[in-house]
Parts: structure tokens; C-alpha cells; sequence
């Protein structure tokens, strides 16, 4: 465990230069207490001088049992745990998992929770890419950014704080609909940070879209092929900045999405400036999205008729959908009992994560830092 | 005894070139002091400065609005235990930050603060300069080996690079600049220079050059003094190795770069010594293209009222600063919780009061400004550095580089160059 060229099987791992002018590769261990790799991760890179010649990542360092615990819960009490895996985008690990759920009962959310849904999860989204767009511009070392999308951020918290009475894991949805009515002035608050937040969007983007060590550090970085992303199954922005058109509130829609115009933004060259510009993009959408649903919220019950004790059908269900950082998928295998048979979850960053690798390899330590930010990965979610 | 030590106050040149031990050490320590001082303070505005870039606060708890937090950060790196890594070549850890202190202090040998207040005025006093502030590489490089570890030695290696690169380009513009010195030539305002036409490496010469020919070096053959500037305002912020370019340091890579393995008072010293650089590259800059201590428009902004408004400003400056304090006090709280904070807010505006009533006084008034000219130049520059770590990304190490040797030494020798050539046809 200690040793790890145990793990850089791979690597191909020379012998150590005995003569004088020793020139071996060097072995860094990047993590996982380090400031940039978000979390726990754990890379060990393998360098030439700044020149990296391989990665590999060792996760697990907040591995909880997510999957396991859910054999030990009914199909409600595991719905909290969920919003502990990507837990900057609580509200859609809930959604997922409620929307899986719901389709192994058969039962289906009136459209007032679906709208409430909708709103919700586009504000997680949004709040989820300006905490990316904050710790990544930091790691680049632009420090003001961050406070900036934090600043931003806090109001939506507010709005999910008044909804719920959470702020991060925020458990807003149950089984059949939403547990709480929109609270008092719902709509106002959220019209409210509609009109709030286009200008501070504009803001970010004035203090990096255009900026020259910006573009020099984000351009032609990490660059990764749209038919690599397929083999890899890399989902979400990042995907699209390759230059894919995929995203499953399109392709396989979901919740209340069908009734809304909305755009896929994406990229040509799948590098991180692209990966950059698609999330931006995406923020403008999310708010697009959010405006068309705030006025048209359906009036009626929030939760579908569900049994007090929930029993679903023998049978297994896969049911994804887009979270902010890719597909995010439940499967489901229902043993007939009121405990889940099994519970797997497809996490977008421990997929995406995947393709760290192939992104880094040839290009400087500085990179590496670069890449990982732009794979917008949660640890939370890759370890679950 | 006595008739040694006041036989300089007479003198009017520097306790260095009159020979005048007593003064010199005098001197030294004012100025070693002053420093010292001028890096806290430094520290507190970089944090305020930064925090209300960045919509925060920054230090508010320690005395008024954070102004003695400074000294509560010293306190509390004196006091940590120290530690020298086990597998540390345990000599060279010691002594690598010291000589990036000496190397970042011995400089201010030769700063002129004015046209007597250096400690001496060597005649090669930029050379001097570049050369001995150029030592802290060596520092750095003694720091990153010696902790054995690999993000330092990385550090080590990105910053020894960087330093050197620059020192090129630095070296280009510094050069262009001294050709000034010796030239005749018109300045940008038209005005017939007075010069000797003798050149000068000593940074006293320098200014009184800027004087003699009635402009600022920053200005003249516009704009190729300007060009020279800039490139040096670039270099300088490279070589100490401050935002955009702290790659060395660069957090999210390599946690703390050179000196990841140093803790407490080891690790102030690297500050100190860093912060102690970034002055000293300004007053290089000021010298050499800003006028040095002279005060601002001499050419337009003549005759014996303007002189007294610019005599007056320094003491106004405080005085205004004191008057900030004492509105400040007045709008405190009148809770008990906040009785200290407006003890000490209300202390530091007598101070700052009584140090603006002294720089009215006519003797003093006359032997400061000079000085204050130049800490006030100076502190544009500082003021920049912070604007910089608030704004801009870090460069990637090879872009670093490719700016250093592919943008700014081409312009830099194409500034000689034409410097060169148009100092001979003017």
C-alpha cells in the first residue's frame, strides 16, 4: 500500500540510472491532501522534468457504502443518503433517484412537483457550475472569481434554504412529488434571482472569457476527441464541448424538460477553453429554462398517490438522468420487498474521471491541475 | 566625537561617500527598520487590498479594521515550534532563507531615497543592485534542495529558471535607461536638455540626470522610455516571482513551491525576504524611469507656490489620513464591546496626526519630501503588484518562459538599440 509503484504497473516503470547523471523520472504523488484536487483524490504522476508521461488516480478515500447502506434501507429512508454522493448538486442526485423510483412503482409525479422539480434542479445546476467555475479559475490562480460565483451562489442556497430548510444536501423531493408547497413569495424569489443573475454571469465571463492568460492556459489544454468520450462513456459538458450533442433532457426527456425550449451549447475541440465556454452557456439555458417554468407552475396536489409502505414489483430499472456534471443513473433491482434488492449509481464523475488520463498525458504538471478542475468531479460522488 | 557625528549634517552628500561610520549605521538601521515596517504594512494592505477586490473583509479583528493583525502574525510565527525535516541536509536548510533575506536587504544599500538619504551612492550602485538582488536565486534553489522533497525541488527549479530568464530582459531595459543618462537630446516636452552628457551607473546620477534633462526617463524618446518601462514592470514582477507569474509558488500545483517544508520563523523569513524584493525591484523602477524623489510635474507646476503646495502635501496626506481615523472614531460604536478598537483607532490618528503636524514643520519639511516622493512611487508599484494577484490567472511554466525570452528580450534589445541610435542623432 505504502510502495506506489504498485500501482504504476502500467507506467512501465524503468530501472533507476545508476551513473552520475541520473535522469530517472520522477514519481509525485499529488494528493490526497493537496490544495487542487478537489477532495480526496489521489494522482500519482509519473514526470519528465514538468512533461507528465502518465497518471493514475487512486479514489476511495471517502468511500461511504452509499450502494451497500441502500440494501439495508426501505425505499424512502435511502433517499437522503443519495444527496450525499455529488453533494453540490443534491437536488438532482434526488431527482434521479426519485424519478428511478417512481418508475419502478409506476406512479408518476403530478405536474406541479414536476414543475417545482424542474425550477429546483435548473438552480442546483446553476449553482453547481459557478462552484466549478469558482475552485477552477482558482486553480488556474485567478482568485477573485471564486468569491464572485460564491456571492452568486448563496442566493440560490437561500431560495432552496426557504424551500426546504437545507441549504447544501437538501433532500427536496420524495417519492411520488415534492414534500413541501412552494413556500410563500416562491415565484418572486426566484424571479428575482432570474433578473440577478445574467449580469454577474456577464461578470465572470468579463473576467476570463476574454483574458489572455486565460485563453493561453485553458486553450488546446486537455484535449479530448468526441469518439474517445464515447469509449470512455464521458458524459455532460464534457462530451458536449467535443462536439456531441447528447444531453438526456433532450435525448431521453424527463420531469417536466419536454415542455421547455431550451438549447444543447457545444464545443468543437474538447478542450478545457470549450469545456469552459459550454458550462457558461449552460448557465445562460439553465436560466432560460427556469424563466419559462416559473411563470407556468401548474396549480394542483405535489405528491402522487403512493402507497405508505412501498413495495415495487420484482423486476430492475435504469433510469438516468442529466445531472450538472453528466449522466447520473439509477439501477434499481426491486426484490419485491420494501428493501431495495440492490441499488448501482453512474456517477458522472467516476466515469468522467476516467478520461484524466488520456487528457493529461504529454502536457505539463500545471495541466494536470487545469484538467482536473475542468472534469468538474466531486470526490463525494466518485468514492460515494 | 560629538564633532564627528555633527560634522555631516553639513554635508551634503551621503554618510557612505563622507566616510561617516556613525551615520551610516544610523542610517542603516532607519532604513532596515523602515522596511521591516513597510512589509507588515505591506502585509495589511495586500489582505485588504485583496479582500476588497474579492468583496470581503479581510483582517477586521485584530485592532481597528485588522491594522495590528500584522504583528499578531509575526507573534504567532516566533512563537511555532521549528521544524527542520528529518531527511533535510540540515545546514542548507538553515541557511537558504537568511541569504534570500541578505540578498533582499543588502540592496537598499544604494536605494536614494533622496538626493542625500541613501546610506552611500556607489557609482556603480544599479549594477550593484541587480547583482546582489539576483543572489536570492541562489536561495531558492539552496531552499528547494535542501528540504529533499520533490514539490520543492520542482519549485526550485521553476523559480531558479524563471529568475534568470527574466534577469535578461530586466537587464535589456535597465540598460536603456542608463544610455539615457549620457544622452543630450530633446525630451518629450521639448525641452533643451542640460545635461554633462556623461552617463552614470550610480542610481543618485540617475535621478539627477532625470532632473538635469528635465524629464522623466519614462517619458523620453517617447515611446521607447515607456516601452523600456514596461518591460521592466513585467520582469520585476516575475523575478519576484509574484502574481501572474508565482509559478514557484503556485499553490494548486505544488502547495507552496521552494518552501513547502518550512514553517514559522523560517518560513516569515521567506516573506520577509520576498516582500523586502518587491520594494526594492519599485524603487529600481522608480529610479530609473520614474524620477526617483522628484516630485510630480516639475516643468509645468513651477514657482515658488506650487513648490510650497508640494512641500505642504506629505504632512496634508497625514494629517487628511488622521482625520479618516478620527471620523472613524466618531462613527464607532459607542457599545463597550468596541471601547479598544476605538482606543486604537483614535491612537493610530494621533499618531498619524502628530507625524503630518512634524512634516509641516519647515526643517523637516524640506529634508522629507524627497523621501516621501518616492515610498508615495513606490507604493503605486505595490499597489499594482496586488492588483495583478487580484485579477489575472497564473501563466503555465513554458508560456512563462516563452514571454520572458520570445516577447520581452526581442523588444527589449530593439529598445537598446534604438535608444542607442537616437541618443547619437538628437
Amino acid at each position: 500500500m505504502t510502495d506506489p509503484t504498485t500501482y504504476l504497473s502500467h507506467l512501465e516503470l524503468g530501472q533507476p540510472d545508476k551513473t552520475f547523471l541520473d535522469s530517472n523520472e520522477l514519481i509525485i504523488n499529488m494528493g490526497p491532501q493537496h490544495p487542487a484536487t478537489h477532495g480526496v483524490l489521489r494522482v500519482i504522476l509519473k514526470l519528465d522534468g514538468e512533461k507528465v508521461l502518465g497518471t493514475e488516480c487512486v479514489i476511495g478515500y471517502l468511500h461511504r457504502g452509499v450502494e451497500k447502506i441502500a440494501e439495508n434501507r426501505t425505499y424512502t429512508m435511502f433517499n437522503p443518503y443519495v444527496d450525499r454522493m455529488d453533494y453540490v448538486a443534491a437536488v438532482s442526485n434526488g431527482l434521479g433517484y426519485c424519478e428511478a423510483v417512481e418508475k419502478l412503482l409506476n406512479i408518476e409525479a403530478p405536474p406541479r412537483a414536476q414543475y417545482i422539480r424542474v425550477i429546483l434542479t435548473e438552480l442546483n445546476r446553476l449553482a453547481s457550475h459557478q462552484l466549478w467555475l469558482g475552485t477552477h479559475a482558482l486553480d488556474i490562480g485567478a482568485m477573485t472569481p471564486l468569491f464572485y460565483t460564491f456571492r452568486d451562489r448563496e442566493e440560490i442556497l437561500k431560495i432552496f434554504e426557504r424551500y426546504c430548510g437545507a441549504r447544501l444536501t437538501t433532500h427536496a423531493f420524495r417519492i411520488g412529488g415534492c414534500q413541501y408547497e412552494t413556500y410563500e413569495g416562491f415565484e418572486r424569489d426566484v424571479e428575482k434571482f432570474l433578473d440577478f443573475a445574467p449580469p454577474k454571469i456577464d461578470e465572470y465571463e468579463e473576467l476570463l472569457t476574454g483574458n489572455r492568460i486565460w485563453l493561453e492556459r485553458t486553450k488546446g489544454v486537455g484535449k479530448i476527441s468526441a469518439a474517445d468520450c464515447i469509449a470512455l462513456g464521458v458524459t455532460g459538458p464534457v462530451l458536449r464541448a467535443s462536439g456531441v450533442k447528447w444531453d438526456l433532457r433532450k435525448a431521453q426527456p424527463y420531469a417536466a424538460y419536454p415542455e421547455f425550449d431550451f438549447e444543447i451549447p457545444t464545443g468543437q475541440n474538447g478542450d478545457t477553453f470549450d469545456r469552459y465556454l459550454v458550462r457558461m452557456q449552460e448557465m445562460r439555458q439553465s436560466l432560460r429554462i427556469i424563466r419559462q417554468a416559473v411563470g407556468k407552475i401548474p396549480e394542483g396536489p405535489i405528491m402522487a398517490k403512493v402507497p405508505k409502505v412501498m413495495k415495487p414489483p420484482v423486476g430492475e430499472i435504469y433510469h438516468s438522468i442529466e445531472a450538472p456534471k453528466g449522466e447520473l443513473g439509477y439501477f434499481i433491482v426491486s426484490d419485491g420487498s420494501t428493501q431495495p434488492y440492490r441499488v448501482r449509481v453512474r456517477p458522472p464523475s467516476f466515469v468522467n474521471l476516467q478520461a484524466l488520463d488520456i487528457m493529461v498525458r504529454g502536457q505539463l504538471v500545471a495541466d494536470v491541475i487545469a484538467v482536473i478542475g475542468t472534469l468538474d468531479i466531486v470526490l463525494g460522488e466518485v468514492d460515494r | 566625537m560629538l564633532d564627528y557625528i555633527t560634522s555631516y549634517l553639513g554635508m551634503n552628500t551621503t554618510p557612505g561617500q563622507a566616510g561617516n561610520i556613525f551615520w551610516a549605521v544610523v542610517y542603516i538601521l532607519v532604513v532596515f527598520g523602515g522596511v521591516s515596517v513597510a512589509v507588515m504594512a505591506m502585509n495589511w494592505l495586500e489582505r485588504k487590498a485583496l479582500a476588497h477586490f474579492q468583496i470581503r473583509l479581510g483582517p477586521m479583528r485584530v485592532g481597528p479594521h485588522g491594522l495590528l493583525q500584522p504583528i499578531a502574525d509575526a507573534l504567532k510565527l516566533f512563537t511555532k515550534e521549528d521544524i527542520i525535516p528529518d531527511q533535510a541536509d540540515k545546514f542548507v536548510f538553515w541557511i537558504a532563507p537568511l541569504i534570500i533575506l541578505c540578498a533582499s536587504f543588502t540592496v537598499y544599500i544604494v536605494v536614494p531615497f533622496g538626493p542625500t538619504h541613501a546610506i552611500t551612492d556607489l557609482n556603480i550602485g544599479i549594477l550593484f543592485m541587480l547583482g546582489v538582488s539576483s543572489l536570492s536565486v541562489l536561495g531558492v534553489v539552496m531552499a528547494g534542495w535542501a528540504s529533499n522533497s520533490h514539490y520543492p525541488l520542482i519549485g526550485a527549479l521553476r523559480s531558479s529558471a524563471q529568475m534568470v530568464s527574466y534577469e535578461v530582459a530586466m537587464g535589456m531595459a535597465v540598460v536603456s535607461a542608463i544610455l539615457m543618462t549620457s544622452l543630450h537630446g530633446l525630451g518629450a516636452y521639448g525641452v533643451a536638455a542640460h545635461s554633462t552628457g556623461t552617463g552614470t551607473l550610480s542610481m543618485i546620477g540617475i535621478v539627477q540626470a532625470q532632473q538635469e534633462q528635465q524629464v522623466w526617463f519614462l517619458f523620453k524618446f517617447f515611446p521607447l522610455g515607456l516601452i523600456a518601462f514596461v518591460i521592466f514592470a513585467v520582469a520585476m514582477v516575475a523575478e519576484t516571482n509574484r502574481a501572474p507569474f508565482d509559478l514557484p509558488e503556485a499553490e494548486s500545483e505544488l502547495t507552496a513551491g521552494f518552501h513547502t517544508e518550512y514553517s514559522g520563523l523560517r518560513w516569515s523569513l521567506f516573506m520577509l525576504g520576498e516582500y523586502a524584493a518587491m520594494i526594492a525591484v519599485s524603487s529600481i523602477a522608480v529610479t530609473l524611469w520614474m524620477g526617483g524623489w522628484l516630485r510630480p510635474f516639475p516643468n509645468t507646476l513651477t514657482g515658488d507656490t506650487w513648490d510650497l503646495v508640494f512641500a505642504l502635501l506629505p504632512g496634508a496626506i497625514f494629517v487628511a489620513l488622521a482625520t479618516i481615523a478620527f471620523v472613524g472614531v466618531a462613527r464607532m460604536p459607542k457599545h463597550p464591546y468596541f471601547r479598544i478598537q476605538t482606543l486604537g483607532l483614535a491612537g493610530f490618528g494621533v499618531v498619524l496626526g502628530l507625524i503630518g503636524v512634524v512634516l509641516f514643520l519647515p526643517p523637516v519639511r524640506d529634508r522629507i519630501q524627497d523621501i516621501f516622493w518616492f515610498i508615495a512611487k513606490v507604493g503605486v508599484f505595490m499597489y499594482l503588484y496586488i492588483w495583478y494577484r487580484a485579477t489575472w490567472p497564473r501563466y503555465r511554466f513554458d508560456q512563462l518562459m516563452k514571454v520572458g525570452w520570445k516577447v520581452l528580450l526581442p523588444i527589449g534589445i530593439g529598445v537598446l538599440i534604438l535608444t542607442a541610435i537616437l541618443g547619437v542623432l538628437l
